[in-house]
């Protein structure tokens, strides 16, 4: 009895787990696999696209009572780069009408044409046609013949398919793509977005956390940024830091804080002096850095705040007995409660801004110093259209996660389920 | 030790006071009044003066008498010290003042000599300093998003900072951005495509997800840790890897530019953490009541229809919202699977604006407000909800 239950109730959980795990197969994991393979191809934007035989057809009456039409076929091979196998035309054509002096390559048989055209090369173009008769010298209707559209089909090698590989890719990419560069300003990126984020999340969360009026209301605003969509948020900032008629250089300029106006996201490097020393500061990087914190410390507020309120108002209550003082107070008993939480965070927080793509897209597109690896995988697949190559981009920062997920199990997978 | 508490309590309070000035100043100057000047030395020491006076006075007269008389003291010295400004700047001025005097209220001599009464202020302030810091860094933005969308290419370009709204225009005037956007650049066919995909990605994920959550929470069969791991490693993979297997696929099938197909990505993307949330709040149903449903002979179908979904709809209600929101402010798909203006979603719309670079900044910005006004308002509507499922281990974005 229970051996029939237990059974049946594998099969039920396949049949509800199935739907689920088959659709995140083939569009979170097939992608992942796929990489792997396009990477090491060398195939381009223009290559995606299966060749397919084409035709556009064009009536003329050549009869004056129009029982005698010339259809025009303008036959191409889409692909400027393919040859297309065995094409075959089909056409159909109303009753009592039988086209004359038809091509040796086609025939006519119970209303249809049939063509037989053979091999396509690329970029291959002919104008094809018949010439048709109605058997009554009545009027064909041309609309009527115009809206039949003819059949293409043929065989294509799908470049996808084949078995030429190469490690080229994989070669620019270490090789000829700046790849130090590109990785010191990812982990750059990654790194200062990340503990940015904490420490304002720290603060934010401190400061909601206290008795103070409209907490609720504080706590909504605070997460503003992290709902609301990325486009919209990047163009405001975009048009706020704008050099020539952004709000925030007007402001600096207008009160004499600056005398130029900085283009913050459109210049490299900047040159600081403090105390005599000169440094140069990564500016769009560092722009891009702070646009990232402002959208994302709500969510290490928000997890952050939900850790302070569950500390048990008893422990302070007993530091207020021993004679503490507020920062005593933070550092012996705030502090060591959410260190689970923060370091949680920082590895989830760090995978994530790792991948980050949409915001450095939207406010710089990847100039000035803040090409990270993820821009990099849109650069050079869409940009450049050399596909291969994106994908070996992705490759590595497939790689790069994998290694990032063990650290994080290891130090702290054990600690996380003990939250 | 009195003094040094006196002291820290007089710069400190002072300091908090330049601060909210200037941003009165400058939220003023974007009204179109021409200050060049933030006078922050000056601000700052009529601001020592006047706390110094309000800690001396201590409690010898009333407390609300003291406060008014103090701030009209300090918003007459602050009129005649400043550049000429109108009447409501230096009512405002005083309204700022009068907070800032009842926020002492709990300071005097007496108090000053309190243990640690030095790092309390600094705490305290710092506090204040904070929120009013933290409102002004986010809210600011959005205003500006807002109030640009009202303006006019000419008007910005003569003045940058003045943002102020003329209200003697006729509305349509006022509206125009968003007229032109919905006439000229066909928005509302895209709020429509943004609204249909983002709606049927919530139903298509919930349909797939509540029973696969179910099965993971309830049933045993081979292989459910491991599906309940990989949830979340699945997750961990961010969407600008799988971008070019599934354009390139998705070109060969004849899928770009279509809303099916976007609506597939988006449904996959969300499964795991709408499958990871949902399982959590599965798990904490009594298993007692579903025992009672098979008693009564209900399949396993008929206890999630009857049982589970019934009792779940607060977490299924936030998945949902969540869900929604992934959905309608995604990006990358949009931005990779569309090109031809007829399948734009809005945030593929207003990017495909940016990008010619004659559209007038208004445009842009009426086209955000209308991206980002549904999701702000489900977000402090559904507040509640959507934090618990935020926090509920969802930290994707």
């Amino acid at each position: 009895m229970s051996n029939t239950l237990s059974k049946l109730e594998k099969r039920t959980a396949y049949t509800l787990v199935l739907p689920a795990v088959l659709l995140v197969f083939a569009i979170v994991l097939f992608p992942i696999f796929a990489n792997v393979w396009i990477s090491f191809k060398d195939i381009e934007l223009k290559d995606i696209r299966i060749p397919e035989p084409r035709a556009k057809k064009i009536v003329k009456s050549i009869s004056e009572n129009q029982s005698e039409l010339k259809i025009i076929y303008k036959l191409r091979n889409s692909s400027l780069i393919q040859e297309i196998r065995n094409v075959r035309f089909q056409d159909k054509f109303p009753k009592d009408i039988s086209p004359i002096n038809l091509d040796s390559r086609c025939n006519f048989q119970s209303k249809k044409v049939i063509c037989n055209f053979g091999n396509w090369e690329a970029k291959y173009r002919e104008n094809f046609e018949i010439i048709i008769r109605n058997n009554n010298s009545e009027t064909i209707d041309k609309r009527l013949i115009k809206s039949q559209k003819p059949i293409l089909s043929g065989k294509a090698d799908n470049p996808l398919l084949s078995t030429n590989f190469t490690l080229e890719n994989f070669k620019k990419v270490f090789y000829e793509n700046n790849f130090v560069e590109l990785l010191l300003t990812t982990f750059y990126f990654t790194f200062f977005g990340t503990v940015g984020a904490i420490i304002f999340g720290i603060l934010a969360a401190q400061l909601v956390n206290q008795n103070i009026q409209g907490r609720t209301y504080m706590r909504g605003i605070l997460l503003f940024p992290y709902v609301g969509p990325v486009v919209a948020l990047a163009y405001t900032w975009t048009l706020l830091l704008d050099p020539n008629s952004g709000t925030l250089n007007a402001l600096l300029v207008n009160f004499n804080i600056i005398e130029k106006p900085i283009n913050l996201l459109g210049q490299k490097y900047i040159t600081m002096s403090i105390l005599g020393f000169e440094f140069k500061l990564r500016l769009a990087l560092t722009t891009v850095i702070f646009f990232e914190i402002w959208r994302y410390f709500p969510l290490a507020f928000l997890f952050i705040l939900a850790r302070l309120q569950a500390i048990p108002q008893s422990l302070y209550e007993a530091a207020d007995v021993d004679g503490a003082s507020p920062i005593q107070k933070f550092i012996h008993i705030t502090l060591p409660q959410i260190t689970a939480i923060i370091s949680i965070l920082f590895m989830i927080r760090f995978i994530w801004n790792f991948n980050k793509f949409e915001d450095i897209f939207l406010l710089t597109g990847g100039a000035s110093g803040t090409r990270t690896l993820p821009i990099n995988v849109y650069q050079q697949g869409f940009a450049v259209s050399d596909i291969g190559m994106g994908s070996a981009v992705s490759i590595v920062i497939v790689m790069l996660l994998i290694s990032f997920m063990v650290i994080y199990f290891r130090l702290i997978g054990k600690r996380a389920n003990e939250i | 030790m009195k003094y040094k508490s006196l002291g820290i309590f007089l710069i400190i309070s002072s300091f908090f006071l330049t601060c909210i000035l200037s941003i009165w100043k400058i939220m003023s100057t974007l009204q179109g009044l021409s200050f060049t000047n933030l006078n922050i030395t000056q601000v700052f020491s009529i601001g020592i003066l006047i706390s110094l006076t309000f800690v001396l006075i201590g409690t010898k007269i009333n407390h609300l008498i003291k406060i008014f008389s103090l701030s009209f003291i300090f918003s007459i010295l602050y009129f005649y010290l400043n550049e000429t400004s109108p009447y409501w700047y230096t009512f405002g001025v005083f309204l700022i003042t009068l907070f800032f005097m009842h926020k002492l209220k709990k300071y005097g001599m007496e108090s000053l000599k309190e243990d640690f009464i030095s790092e309390k202020i600094i705490f305290d302030f710092i506090t204040l300093f904070g929120i009013v810091f933290f409102a002004f860094v986010i809210l600011f933005p959005f205003y500006i998003m807002l109030v640009t969308s009202f303006k006019t290419q000419i008007a910005l370009l003569v003045n940058p900072l003045d943002f102020s709204l003329d209200f003697s225009k006729s509305l349509s005037e006022l509206f125009k951005s968003y007229f032109v956007i919905f006439d000229t650049y066909n928005f509302g066919r895209y709020i429509l495509i943004s609204s249909a995909v983002s709606i049927g990605t919530v139903i298509v994920t919930l349909l797939f997800a509540i029973p696969a959550a179910y099965a993971v929470a309830r049933l045993n069969f081979f292989g459910k840790n491991f599906l309940s791991t990989s949830i979340l490693i699945i997750y961990m993979f961010p969407a600008i890897v799988l971008v070019i297997p599934l354009y390139t696929v998705f070109s060969q099938l004849g899928l770009r530019n279509s809303i099916f197909g976007l609506l597939i990505v988006y449904t996959a993307t969300t499964l795991p953490v709408a499958i990871y949330m949902l399982q959590g709040y599965f798990k904490s149903i009594p298993k007692e009541i579903e025992d009672a449903g098979i008693m009564d002979g209900q399949n396993w179908f008929g206890i999630i229809l009857k049982i589970i979904i019934p009792l779940s709809l607060p977490a299924i209600a936030s998945v949902a919202l969540y869900v929604f929101m992934i959905a309608w402010n995604e990006f990358l798909f949009s931005l990779m699977f569309l090109d031809s203006p007829k399948s734009f979603t809005l945030s593929r719309a207003i990017q495909y604006l940016s990008g010619d670079a004659e559209t007038p900044r208004q445009y842009l910005m009426a086209g955000s407000v209308i991206v980002t006004l549904p999701v702000l308002f489900i977000f402090v509507y559904f507040e509640k909800y959507l934090v618990s499922g935020l926090t509920s281990g969802s930290v994707k974005g």
